[in-house]
C-alpha cells in the first residue's frame, strides 16, 4: 500500500538528513593523521620491521648441534 | 463555485502520491549535497601526502607452520587473545581449536550443519562461538578435559532467518555481535540468548563485520552485497555512515588500528580505505593485474600493511599509505577465504578452500 512506501520513505529522508548533517574534515588533515600513526608505531609492528629469530616464536629457532 | 464531491479513498491516495513524490525530491536532493558535501573536502590524494615517507623495502615473509586437519574447505579463523591458539571452521561442519606453535589439535567440534561461516574465540579464550547454514550462533565453552564431549556444553545463542556470515565477541564473553544472509546485524547477551540491538539498513546479505579497537568507542563496521559498508553505533543501533564505492560485494571489513579508518576487500578485486573523519574513500588498493575477489583482510599493528586474501590462491600485502603492492605470497593451492593478523602483530593466519590453514611471518 502506498502508505507504507510513504513510511519507507520518511525513513530513508530522516537517514540521509542525519548522514549529510555530520561533521567532517579535510582529506589533507585526515590523511595526515593516519600517516603519524603509522610512522609513530612503525617500531612496534614486528610484521613491518620484520622480528628476528629470536623473539618471534613463528620463526625458527637457529639450533646448536654438538660436534 | 462548488467542485463535485470527490470519494474519500481518491483523495487520500492523491494525498499519498504527493507525498510520496514530495519525499523523493527530498531524498535526491539530500544525496546530491551529502556528494557535495564530501567533495568539497576532497583536497588531496593519501598517496600524495605520502610521498615523503620512506618508501619499504623487501619483505621475506614464508609460510612458517600448516595446520592440517579439516576435511573440506577452511571458511574462517580466529585468534585467541594468548597470540598462540586459533580457531577454524570448515565446509565439513567441524570447528577446530589449534596451538599454532605445535600445530596441534587441542579441540574439535562436529556441528550439527555444514557450511559453518562463522567462528570466534571469546576474549577470555574459555569459549569459542560459530554458526553457518544454521542460521545460528552457538557459543562452546572450552573444557580443559580433552575427553569431554564439548557439543553437550553447546549454548545457542543468535537465531537468525538465514545463514550466519560473522560473529565476534566484544569485550566480554557476555555479548556477541552477528552478521547475516538476512540483511540485518544483531547484537546478543550470551547468557540469556536475548536480542539487545538489532541493525536494519543493508538491502542484501551481510557479509562481514568488524568491532572498533577501542573499548569506548560502541561502534562497528558492517559489508554485505548491497555494496554498501556502513558504520553503526551499538547502543542505538543507528546507522551512522554509509559508504558505496565498491562495485561489488563486501566480503571483508576491518578497522585500522587507531579505529579512525577502516579497510575493506571486495569481489570486485580491490581493497579500499575509508577515513571516518573524512566521511570519504581515501584509497583504492588495486593493479590491473589482479582480477579475482578478495576475501579478507586485516593490517599490520602499525597499520602500515594491508594484507588481502585473494580466490586467486594468493596474498597480496599492500603499502597503505602509498598505494602500492610490496609483495605477493604464493602457497595455498585454493582460493584465500579468512585472513587475521594474530593479536601481537607477529605473524598471519590464512585459512583456504585447500583444507589448511598456514601461518606466515
Amino acid at each position: 500500500m502506498s502508505s507504507s512506501n510513504v513510511a519507507t520513505m520518511k525513513k530513508a529522508v530522516q537517514q540521509l538528513r542525519f548522514e549529510a548533517s555530520i561533521n567532517r574534515v579535510k582529506v589533507s588533515q585526515a590523511a595526515v593523521e593516519l600517516q603519524q600513526f603509522c610512522l609513530q608505531n612503525a617500531l612496534q609492528d614486528p610484521l613491518l620491521t620484520g622480528v628476528s629469530s629470536s623473539t618471534n616464536p613463528f620463526r625458527p629457532q637457529k639450533v646448536c648441534s654438538f660436534l | 463555485m462548488r467542485s463535485p464531491p470527490i470519494p474519500e479513498m481518491a483523495t487520500q491516495e492523491v494525498q499519498l502520491n504527493e507525498t510520496l513524490a514530495h519525499l523523493k525530491t527530498e531524498s535526491d536532493t539530500l544525496k546530491t549535497k551529502l556528494e557535495e558535501e564530501r567533495a568539497k573536502l576532497h583536497d588531496v590524494e593519501l598517496h600524495q601526502v605520502a610521498e615523503k615517507v620512506e618508501a619499504l623495502g623487501q619483505f621475506v615473509m614464508k609460510t612458517r607452520r600448516t595446520l592440517k586437519g579439516h576435511g573440506n574447505k577452511v571458511l574462517c579463523m580466529d585468534w585467541c587473545k594468548d597470540k598462540r591458539r586459533i580457531v577454524s571452521s570448515s565446509q565439513d561442519g567441524k570447528v577446530i581449536v589449534w596451538d599454532a606453535f605445535t600445530t596441534n589439535k587441542e579441540h574439535a567440534v562436529t556441528m550439527p550443519c555444514t557450511w559453518v561461516m562463522a567462528c570466534a574465540y571469546a576474549p577470555s579464550g574459555c569459549a569459542v562461538a560459530c554458526g553457518g547454514l544454521d542460521n545460528k550462533c552457538s557459543v562452546y565453552p572450552l573444557s580443559l578435559d580433552k575427553n569431554e564431549n564439548l557439543a553437550a556444553k553447546k549454548k545457542s545463542v543468535a537465531m537468525h532467518t538465514n545463514y550466519l556470515s560473522a560473529c565476534c565477541f566484544t569485550n566480554s564473553d557476555m555479548q556477541i555481535l552477528t552478521s547475516s544472509g538476512d540483511g540485518t546485524c544483531a547484537l546478543w547477551d550470551v547468557e540469556s540468548g536475548q536480542l539487545l540491538q538489532s541493525f536494519h539498513g543493508h538491502a542484501a546479505d551481510v557479509l562481514c563485520l568488524d568491532l572498533a579497537p577501542s573499548e569506548t568507542a560502541n561502534t562497528f563496521v558492517s559489508g554485505g552485497c548491497d555494496k554498501k559498508a556502513n558504520v553503526w553505533d551499538m547502543r542505538s543501533g543507528q546507522c551512522i555512515q554509509s559508504f558505496e564505492t565498491h562495485e561489488s560485494d563486501i566480503n571483508s571489513v576491518r578497522y585500522y588500528p587507531s579505529g579512525d579508518a577502516f579497510a575493506s576487500g571486495s569481489d570486485d578485486a580491490t581493497c579500499r580505505l575509508y577515513d571516518l573523519r573524512a566521511d570519504r574513500e581515501v584509497a583504492i588498493y588495486s593493479k590491473e593485474s589482479i582480477i579475482f575477489g578478495v576475501s579478507s583482510v586485516d593490517f599490520s599493528l602499525s597499520g602500515r600493511l594491508l594484507f588481502g586474501g585473494y580466490n586467486d590462491y594468493t596474498i597480496n600485502v599492500w603499502d597503505v599509505l602509498k598505494g602500492t603492492r610490496v609483495s605477493i605470497l604464493f602457497g595455498h593451492e585454493n582460493r584465500v577465504s579468512t585472513l587475521r593478523v594474530s593479536p601481537d602483530g607477529t605473524a598471519f593466519c590464512t585459512g583456504s578452500w585447500d583444507h589448511t590453514l598456514r601461518i606466515w611471518a
